[in-house]
């Protein structure tokens, strides 16, 4: 690849020097500025503060960061390789285990896999792990700025053919793990635009577009083909596309929104998540000039907790929101949302009210939204999930005045798609069923992401994807085919 | 992309085109829609799929010109093509058996009521279609509809048909009796007149919600709908619902949602089409 490449002039140091490097930090667009635009928070390490960050892995015998990966990133070889200067190297490493790095870099929450097993953050006064999410992020970039480096180790064309159902994560994921096997993939979006929830959901300010559509790009460009406005369910059903293909894999994600069931949520001014982001995002209605209207709001409300929620209330303040609130029943603890979101939604002065529980909208005669009515709660015994049980304080109503409200409290599964496949074994929620293969009841058709597991990360859906992946190719080779 | 082969304006805002989309044709049911994105940085609108031609593979969409992003469809011509067409979206009609039927159509939702009217006939059902406009230019697909039973079509002036609204019309035929259902599409407060005309009487009645949508696959929630008490999606579980239990205040009140954004977009786009007037 590089072939001779000068490699970088590097320090002789030994593991004292390195634990005596702090932590780099990430450059990013100033809280006061970004509030007020749709661009990158973050803007990416300098050559120098990676190669200095690269420096403080340790390189550890058994790296337990792998572990901490859903998809198992090789991650001290690429940081290796990168503090050697080989970006080709450190690049071609990185994709070969990571069909989608810019991505991951961007929105994966590593504080709670990769770096949260990094040994470096368990070091006594030195506690910071090294930064996985920020340099994957730099040789990433490095790999779409420069195409021709990235290596192409094309298999023979097996002649199988692999349809993917959704662009999201899992399904491009999946898609390029099986196109470097050398099967025949068709990827079906029932969107204009590829990427899923990676496009419609993550806002600009995380996720820029552009990079999607590199990663995309990058995927095509090995022989992925993508069928867009194509409902599975409704345009083909899966029967059908078994009969056309050996193998098939869902990977549709939760597309359905959950409301509160609270009395108001049918008001001019309440949207739910989806809707708002898909507005903003995938229809461009960040733009004035967007055919797309959003609602701007004065004061607005998002109810929820999670990264969808902080995105939500985040992109509101882009929009010109004097006041955007997060609206959580549980405490600041039990926040589900990446570290990084939380505390870049504090910089941008978003308020939180915790332990608050929506009760109703309220509305004016016109049916525009005036209000969220709602409780305090307090913390009690734990539930199911493990974490403490909100409990409602008796007396503590109040109103929390606002003109828009975003609900951001889950997704479950589109019965869309299962409905028109009888065979097809879903679980009481609606989410289909697999084996320890990924394989759903009906042969040869395999699924993952969110469709199977319930609303998570990006990371959690691509490793799903990737598993499938290499369950079809074995399923393939055992002589599955189109049925 | 989706070449436009055929263009036909049917009032002075409504306009019939016929574009390839040859899936859709082959598996489309009456009662079904799909969403229509013109191009890079349009809107993506739901429109009903009024006919279709599997052996030429092409769907019919009629479309009247309100706002901004069916204008620039409505601009559209023979030789362009609209570059986003997914579908068929919906649940398709539950049609009556046997017996007489009744179509309604009001304005542009005549289009909607065709393919109904004409499944219904060619399953042997009995169809009075009643269908209005403000005057004789303004009604639409007359001649189609005669194809498929009698047609009473209806004019606020006079000028062409019957004077008066299709209420009228349908009380007059609901007094003869022997109707077993009534499909009505239109605009809301038609709809409701419908259904309270029927309401009394017991008549099955059906109406096609044209609730604002994205995805049109029940993910973003916009359509949400009040049937009987209960939140539905008018793109996955419609659009078509009892008309007797639909709440059309909340239906007319979220349509309204966008009206001042709508407007706007209408003034951009006459200044635009100003400057460019040399």
């Amino acid at each position: 690849m590089t072939g001779g490449a000068p490699l970088r002039e590097r320090p002789q140091l030994g593991k004292k020097d390195r634990m005596a490097i702090d932590r780099q930090a990430m450059p990013e667009q100033e809280a006061e500025l970004r509030s007020h635009n749709f661009r990158e928070v973050n803007l990416g390490l300098t050559e120098q503060i990676a190669f200095l960050e690269a420096e403080r892995c340790l390189q550890c015998k058994k790296p337990t960061c792998i572990d901490g990966c859903p998809v198992r990133v090789n991650i001290p070889r690429f940081i290796e390789l990168l503090a050697q200067g080989d970006m080709a190297g450190a690049a071609n490493s990185l994709l070969d285990d990571n069909a989608l790095p810019c991505v991951t870099g961007r929105v994966c929450p590593q504080e709670t896999q990769c770096e949260g097993e990094c040994l470096r953050g368990k070091s006594g006064k030195h506690g910071l792990p090294v930064a996985i999410g920020h340099l994957e992020r730099y040789v990433a970039d490095w790999a779409n700025a420069h195409p021709d480096e990235i290596a192409r180790h094309p298999a023979a064309p097996s002649g199988r053919k692999v349809a993917i159902i959704g662009s999201g994560p899992a399904g491009l994921t999946a898609a390029g793990e099986l196109v470097k096997a050398g099967h025949e993939v068709t990827v079906f979006e029932a969107f204009h635009a590829p990427g899923g929830v990676l496009l419609y959901g993550i806002p600009e300010f995380r996720l820029p577009k552009d990079i999607v559509q590199q990663e995309v790009d990058r995927l095509v460009a090995q022989g992925v083909r993508i069928e867009l406005n194509t409902i599975i369910g409704k345009t083909y059903t899966i029967p059908e596309l078994r009969r056309l293909f050996d193998a098939v894999f869902i990977g549709v994600g939760a597309g359905l929104p959950v409301f509160m069931d609270v009395p108001g949520e049918n008001l001019k001014g309440v949207y739910s998540a989806n809707e708002y982001l898909t507005r903003v995002n995938l229809m461009g209605a960040w733009n004035s000039d967007a055919d797309t209207p959003v609602l701007h709001g004065e004061r607005v409300a998002v109810v929820g907790g999670g990264n969808v929620a902080l995105d939500a209330v985040r992109t509101a303040k882009r929009l010109g929101a004097a006041e955007a609130t997060i609206v959580y029943r549980r405490s600041r603890n039990e926040l589900p949302a990446r570290a990084e979101e939380v505390h870049h939604a504090q910089q941008e002065r978003i308020r939180f009210e915790f332990l608050v529980a929506p009760l109703e909208v309220l509305g004016d005669a016109q049916n525009w939204v005036t209000g969220l009515r709602c409780q305090r709660m307090e913390l009690g015994e734990p539930d199911d999930s493990g974490r403490r049980r909100p409990v409602p304080i008796p007396g503590s109503e109040f109103v929390l005045p606002c003109d828009q409200v975003v609900v951001a409290i889950g997704t479950r599964s589109n019965p869309l798609l299962t409905s028109t496949a009888p065979d097809l074994k879903i679980n009481p929620w609606g989410y289909i069923e697999i084996d320890q293969n990924g394989m759903t009841s009906m042969p040869g058709v395999f699924a993952g992401g969110d469709i199977v597991r319930g609303a998570a990360t990006v990371i959690l859906a691509m490793g799903d994807g990737k598993r499938a992946a290499h369950a079809i190719h074995a399923y393939l080779n055992g002589g599955g085919a189109a049925a | 992309m989706h070449p436009i082969v055929e263009k036909t304006v049917l009032s002075p805002n409504v306009t019939r085109f016929r574009v390839v989309a040859a899936r859709i044709a082959e598996v489309r049911q009456p009662g079904q829609f799909v969403i229509v994105r013109r191009g890079p940085g349009a809107e993506r609108i739901p429109l009903t799929i009024a006919d279709a031609d599997r052996a030429e593979g092409t769907i019919t969409l009629v479309i009247q010109a309100v706002g901004k992003s069916t204008m620039d469809l409505c601009d559209l011509g023979v030789g362009d093509a609209i570059q986003d067409i997914a579908g068929p979206l919906g649940r398709p009609t539950e049609l009556l058996e046997s017996g007489h039927a009744v179509c309604v159509g009001g304005g542009v939702g005549t289009a909607v009521v065709y393919p109904i009217a004409s499944a219904l006939h060619r399953s042997g059902v009995r169809v009075t279609t009643i269908i209005g406009g403000r005057s004789r230019e303004w009604v639409i697909l007359e001649k189609e509809l005669g194809e498929c039973g009698d047609v009473v079509a209806c004019t606020d002036d006079g000028s062409h048909g019957r004077a008066g609204f299709v209420t009228e019309a349908l009380k007059d035929v609901l007094g003869a009796g022997g109707v077993d259902a009534v499909y009505a599409v239109g605009p809301v407060p038609m709809m409701r007149a419908v259904a309270e005309l029927t309401r009394p009487l017991g008549v099955r009645t059906v109406v096609s919600l044209n609730s604002i949508m994205i995805d049109g696959t029940g993910m973003c929630g916009g359509c949400r709908v009040n049937i009987g008490g209960k939140t539905k999606y008018a793109c996955v579980d419609g659009p078509e619902f009892d008309g007797h239990l639909v709440d059309f205040d909340m239906l007319g009140d979220r349509l309204s949602a966008y009206v001042d954004y709508q407007r706007a977009a209408v003034e951009r786009r006459e200044a635009c089409r100003l400057e460019r007037v040399p």
